[in-house]
C-alpha cells in the first residue's frame, strides 16, 4: 500500500519526494545499523563495553535491533512481496515511530557516555556516527507521506508530525487456519517473554532505560502498524489458549536464568501482580475504592507466618502448607467482612478515606501486639522472622534443585508455586467477572441506585467482592511470608518506596487499565521494575513516577491495556462501537488506533 | 411480537389489586411531598398517574419501589406487605423504570437486560468459579430470555452496542426491557415518552399495550395527556402530594379541579367559559399543545417546592 502520489492531506513533514524519502530512509536505518558494530567509546568505564569494533554489546544492541525493526518496517512498507503482513494498517507512521525509538535510545546512550565519563571528547567517531545516522533516518522517514490524510486545512509543522504519528484502520486480515493462529500466539508470547526476560536481565540501569525507550516506541509502532490489533482479536478468539500460552511462558521464565538474583525479583513481580489483580476485582469491577489494600496482604502474611512453625510464632504450631493457605485466606476473608460490614454502607470518597484508616489500624495494632504495649502475638515492630521454607511432598523450597537440566533455585522454586497461585486469581478474576455476580458488581460501579432497583442487593454484592478481594490477597499473603522469610508491619504501608504498598497496588490496577486481566499484570511489573532498575535516582524516584502517571492520565486515562467500555467511556468518537461481527479484526483495529488518536 | 414463549409470574388471587398502597405519606423534614396516598392497581389494568410537575409524583413512585421508606403507609403486592428495600420490592415483582434514563452506560444493551434478570437467577459466585453445567444452562436460559425481550422492544440488532450509545428513544425502551426481564406483574413507568417526538410516542404507546396483553400491569406517569387518555384504563391525579380524583379519562377530563389545578382558577372577572373552552378545544386537537399548557400551568399554581428528582 503505497502511495507514491502525495495528496494535500498526506504531505509528509519534510517536502520530499516519496521515493527518495523511502531509499533515504533504508540507507539511514543501515548506516546505524553499521555504526553499532563500530567502538562508540574508548574506556570500559562506561557499563557494557562500547569500546569493541566489530561486535555490538550492551546498549549498542538495542541500537541494532532498532535500526534492524527500521530497516523491516521500511521494506514492508515498499511493498515487498513477503513482508506486506507486517503492516496491515500504517506504513509510515511505524517506521517514523521505529526512528524514533531508535534515535531516543542511541542519544540517550551518547549523552549517557559523555555525562558519565565527563564531555564528549569520550566518543569515538563510532559515537557520532551512529547519531548521525539514527538522526539521518528520522529525517528520511519525515519526508515520507502520511498514513492518515490531517483534516486540518493549512496543517502546521507540529500537527504534520503528530498526524504522521497516527495510522490509518488495517485492512481486513486473511483467514487464517485456527492452528496457524494459535501458533501465531504462542510465538507472540515467546517473543514476549524474550523481551520481558531481556529486561529483567538488564545489569544496569541505563541499559533499563534504553531498553524501556525502545520498547516504549516499538509497541507504538507495532501498534500503529495495526500488528497489536490483530494479536488482540487473535487472542480474543482464542482465550484459553492465550490464557494457556501465557501461562506457558510465564513458567519457563526460571528456566532462562543462570542464578537467582533476577528470579527473586520477578517472585516480587507476581506477588505484587497477584495482588493487584486481587485489588482489581474490588476497584476494576465493583468500583469500590479501596486505598487499605495490603492490608489484607498483611493479613495472610501474617496468619501463615504464625502457623508456620517460626520459632519465633507466638503458636507454636506448623501447619501444613495447605492448611497455612486456607488459614491466610479464611482469616483474610473474615478480615475483609469485618471490615466491609460497617463500611461499605458509604459511597465513593467515603469509602476510600474509611478504607485508608483501616489500612493504618492495621499496620498500627500489629506494631502494637508486641507484649508491652498491646498482648503478644506479633512481636511488634520486629515481626516473625524465621519463617521456614516450604516443604511440599518432599520438594524442599529451600534449596536448588536441577529440573530438565537447569538448576532453579530458592526463588525460582517460590516463582513457580507463586505462579500457580497467580494462576488460580487469574482464573476467580476471570470466572467472577464474566458471571451473573460480576455483571451485577459492574452495574453497581455504573449506577447503584438503578442496580438496586434491579434487584440487586448492593450491599451484599459489594462485601461480596471486598470479600473476595480480601481473601486473594491473603492467598499471595501466605506465600509472601515465606518468600520474605520475615513479616514485619513496615511492609504493608499505604506508600511507600517498595511496591507493594496501597498506593501502588492502585496505581497498578489504574496505570494497567481497570477491569481488565493483563492490565494490572502489566502496571505491576512497570511500577516495581522501574524503581528497582533505577536505583541511582532513588532521590526522585516518587517525583519521577508522579510526573508519570500525571502525563498517563492526561493521555490515556484508561489506563495501558483498555478494556472496551473504559476505552469508549474516555475516548468519544461515534465509529467505536460497531460490533465486532463481521470484520473483528478490523473492527478492533479502529478501536485501537481510534482510542489512541 | 415474539411473545407467545413468555409466560409472566403473576401468581395472586385473580381478583385481588397487583398493588395497593394504603395511606402512602412522605414527608422530608417539615415538607409533605405525598400525604396519604391511596392507589391500588388490577391485573391486566393500565393505570395512569398525572399531576402539575411537583406533585408528588415520583416521590409516590420511590415510595412504592422502597428508594424512600414511607412516613406512614403500606405498599402490598399481591396482598403481601413490601419491606421498603428497591431489591426486594424488584424480587416480589414489581420493575421500574426511571424520569431521567438510568441505563448502565458502558454496559452492552444485552449486559444492561441481563442485569434485569438478576432477581430470577440465583447462580452465585461459587457456580460461576466451578462453572458446573448448571451455570451454563442458566447463563444460557438467561440469555435467551433476554434476547426474546430485546426482540419484543425491537432492540435485537444493537445486542452488543454500548447503552451509552443507542440514540434516546432506544434508551428510554432498553430501559423497559431491562425493567421487563425481572418478569413483573406489575412495572412502574416513569415518564416514558418524555422527550419522544410524535412517532415515538405511538410506538411506545403499541408497546406499553403489548405489555400489557402479556399479563403485566403498568402503572404509569405522564405528562403527555393524549398518551395517559389513550392508555389507560384508569387515571388518578396527583396534586400537591394529594390524590384529587381518580377514575376513567372522562371523569378526569371533565373534572374541574384537575383543569385547575394545571390552569389554575380564574380569578374574578377574569375570562369565562369561552376561554376555557377555547383551551380545553386546543387541548384536544394537539398533544403537544396540551404538553406545553401542562409546562405552564406547572409555574401558575403551586408554589410546591421539591423538585422531582428521584435522587
Amino acid at each position: 500500500m503505497i502511495r507514491m502520489t502525495t495528496t494535500h492531506g498526506t504531505a509528509p513533514v519534510l517536502p520530499l519526494p516519496p521515493a527518495a524519502a523511502r531509499a533515504a530512509t533504508a540507507a539511514g536505518a543501515a548506516a546505524t545499523l553499521a555504526s553499532t558494530f563500530l567502538a562508540w567509546t574508548w574506556t570500559d568505564d562506561f557499563p557494557g563495553d562500547l569500546t569493541v569494533t566489530g561486535y555490538p554489546g550492551g546498549l549498542q544492541v538495542l541500537t541494532l535491533v532498532g535500526a534492524l525493526l527500521t530497516a523491516l518496517f521500511a521494506a514492508a512498507g515498499y511493498g515487498f512481496k513477503g513482508l506486506r503482513w507486517l503492516t496491515p494498517a500504517g506504513t509510515t507512521a511505524p517506521v517514523l515511530w521505529l526512528a524514533l525509538g531508535t534515535l531516543g535510545t542511541t542519544w540517550y546512550t551518547i549523552t549517557a557516555i559523555s555525562v558519565q565519563l565527563g564531555g564528549l571528547a569520550n566518543l569515538e567517531p563510532g559515537g557520532w556516527a551512529a547519531g548521525l545516522a539514527s538522526l539521518a533516518t528520522l529525517l528520511a522517514t519525515l519526508g515520507l507521506p502520511a498514513d492518515r490524510a490531517t483534516e486540518e486545512e493549512k496543517p502546521t509543522g507540529w500537527q504534520r508530525f503528530t498526524g504522521s504519528l497516527a495510522a490509518t484502520a488495517a485492512r481486513p486480515a486473511q483467514a487464517l487456519p485456527s492452528w496457524a493462529e494459535i501458533l501465531v500466539i504462542a510465538a507472540s508470547f515467546g517473543i514476549g517473554l524474550y523481551v520481558f526476560t531481556y529486561g529483567i536481565d538488564t545489569e544496569y540501569g541505563e541499559l533499563f532505560i534504553g531498553y524501556l525507550i525502545l520498547v516504549g516506541f516499538a509497541f507504538g509502532a507495532l501498534h500503529r502498524a495495526g500488528l497489536i490489533g490483530r494479536l488482540t482479536a487473535l487472542t480474543a478468539k482464542h482465550r484459553n489458549v492465550t490464557l494457556a500460552a501465557a501461562f506457558a511462558a510465564a513458567v519457563c521464565f526460571p528456566f532462562t536464568q543462570t542464578n537467582d538474583q533476577y528470579t527473586s525479583v520477578a517472585t516480587n513481580i507476581l506477588i505484587f501482580a497477584t495482588v493487584a489483580l486481587g485489588l482489581n476485582v474490588v476497584v476494576g469491577l465493583a468500583g469500590l475504592l479501596d486505598l487499605g489494600y495490603v492490608a489484607f496482604l498483611g493479613v495472610g502474611a501474617y496468619a501463615a507466618a504464625l502457623v508456620s512453625g517460626s520459632s519465633d510464632s507466638t503458636i507454636g504450631v506448623q501447619f501444613p502448607f495447605w492448611a497455612a493457605v486456607l488459614t491466610g485466606a479464611a482469616v483474610s476473608l473474615i478480615f475483609g467482612v469485618l471490615i466491609g460490614a460497617p463500611t461499605l454502607r458509604l459511597r465513593g470518597d467515603y469509602l476510600a478515606i474509611v478504607t485508608l484508616g483501616f489500612g493504618e489500624i492495621f499496620r498500627i495494632t500489629m506494631n502494637n501486639l508486641n507484649g508491652s504495649t498491646g498482648p503478644d502475638v506479633t512481636n511488634g515492630s520486629a515481626g516473625i522472622p524465621n519463617v521456614p521454607d516450604l516443604n511440599l511432598f518432599g520438594f524442599d523450597f529451600g534449596i536448588e534443585h536441577t529440573i530438565l537440566g537447569v538448576p532453579v533455585g530458592r526463588f525460582g522454586n517460590y516463582y513457580l508455586l507463586m505462579l500457580v497461585v497467580t494462576a488460580v486469581v487469574v482464573l476467580v478474576f476471570r470466572r467472577a467477572g464474566e458471571s451473573r455476580i460480576g455483571r451485577a458488581w459492574v452495574a453497581i460501579r455504573e449506577d447503584e441506585t438503578a442496580a438496586t432497583a434491579m434487584g440487586i442487593n448492593a450491599f451484599r454484592l459489594k462485601l461480596l467482592a471486598f470479600a473476595l478481594g480480601a481473601a486473594l490477597a491473603g492467598l499471595a499473603g501466605t506465600v509472601q511470608a515465606h518468600v520474605t522469610y520475615t513479616v514485619t508491619p513496615e511492609q504493608y504501608q499505604f506508600a511507600g518506596p517498595v511496591p507493594p504498598n496501597s498506593a501502588f497496588l492502585l496505581a497498578a490496577v489504574i496505570l494497567g487499565g481497570m477491569g481488565t486481566l493483563s492490565g494490572p499484570i502489566v502496571g505491576a511489573a512497570l511500577l516495581y521494575l522501574i524503581p528497582a532498575k533505577m536505583q541511582f535516582m532513588a532521590d526522585y524516584q516518587l517525583f519521577l513516577f508522579g510526573i508519570a502517571l500525571i502525563l498517563l492520565m492526561r493521555f490515556r486515562p484508561e489506563g495501558l491495556i483498555a478494556d472496551r467500555r473504559k476505552q469508549l467511556e474516555f475516548h468519544e468518537t461515534g465509529q467505536l462501537d460497531v460490533p465486532e461481527q463481521r470484520l473483528p479484526e478490523a473492527a478492533a483495529g479502529v478501536g485501537t488506533a481510534k482510542a489512541e488518536a | 411480537m415474539t411473545t407467545t414463549t413468555t409466560e409472566t409470574t403473576p401468581v395472586g388471587g385473580p381478583t385481588g389489586p397487583v398493588l395497593s398502597a394504603t395511606g402512602v405519606t412522605m414527608r422530608f423534614g417539615g415538607l409533605t411531598a405525598v400525604r396519604s396516598v391511596d392507589l391500588e392497581v388490577h391485573p391486566g389494568e393500565i393505570v395512569g398517574l398525572i399531576g402539575p410537575n411537583g406533585a408528588g409524583k415520583t416521590t409516590f413512585f420511590n415510595c412504592l419501589t422502597g428508594l424512600y421508606v414511607p412516613t406512614e403507609g403500606t405498599v402490598a403486592y399481591q396482598g403481601t406487605v413490601l419491606p421498603p428495600k428497591p431489591h426486594l420490592v424488584t424480587q416480589a415483582g414489581i420493575a421500574r423504570t426511571f424520569q431521567n434514563i438510568r441505563l448502565f452506560a458502558n454496559m452492552t444493551v444485552l449486559e444492561n437486560v441481563l442485569v434485569g434478570r438478576h432477581t430470577r437467577t440465583k447462580e452465585g459466585l461459587w457456580s460461576a468459579l466451578l462453572r458446573g453445567p448448571g451455570f451454563k444452562k442458566a447463563e444460557r436460559a438467561s440469555e435467551e430470555r433476554a434476547m426474546e425481550l430485546l426482540e419484543f422492544t425491537g432492540l435485537a440488532a444493537k445486542r452488543d452496542h454500548l447503552a451509552r450509545n443507542l440514540p434516546y428513544g432506544e434508551q428510554r425502551k432498553l430501559e423497559i426491557a431491562r425493567a421487563l426481564a425481572s418478569d413483573p406483574g406489575l412495572l412502574l413507568l416513569d415518564e416514558p415518552t418524555a422527550g419522544m417526538n410524535p412517532q415515538e410516542t405511538r410506538a411506545t404507546e403499541e408497546l406499553v399495550f403489548a405489555i400489557r396483553d402479556q399479563g403485566t400491569a403498568v402503572l404509569v406517569i405522564e405528562h403527555d395527556m393524549r398518551f395517559i387518555f389513550n392508555l389507560c384504563d384508569r387515571v388518578a391525579v396527583l396534586v400537591q402530594g394529594e390524590k384529587l380524583v381518580e377514575g376513567s379519562s372522562e371523569v378526569v377530563q371533565g373534572d374541574e379541579r384537575v383543569v385547575a389545578a394545571y390552569l389554575g382558577t380564574p380569578f374574578e372577572g377574569a375570562p369565562g367559559a369561552e376561554e376555557v373552552a377555547e383551551v380545553e378545544a386546543a387541548e384536544a386537537h394537539a398533544g403537544a399543545a396540551a404538553g406545553a399548557a401542562a409546562a405552564a400551568g406547572a409555574e401558575a399554581p403551586s408554589t410546591t417546592a421539591r423538585t422531582e428528582d428521584d435522587q
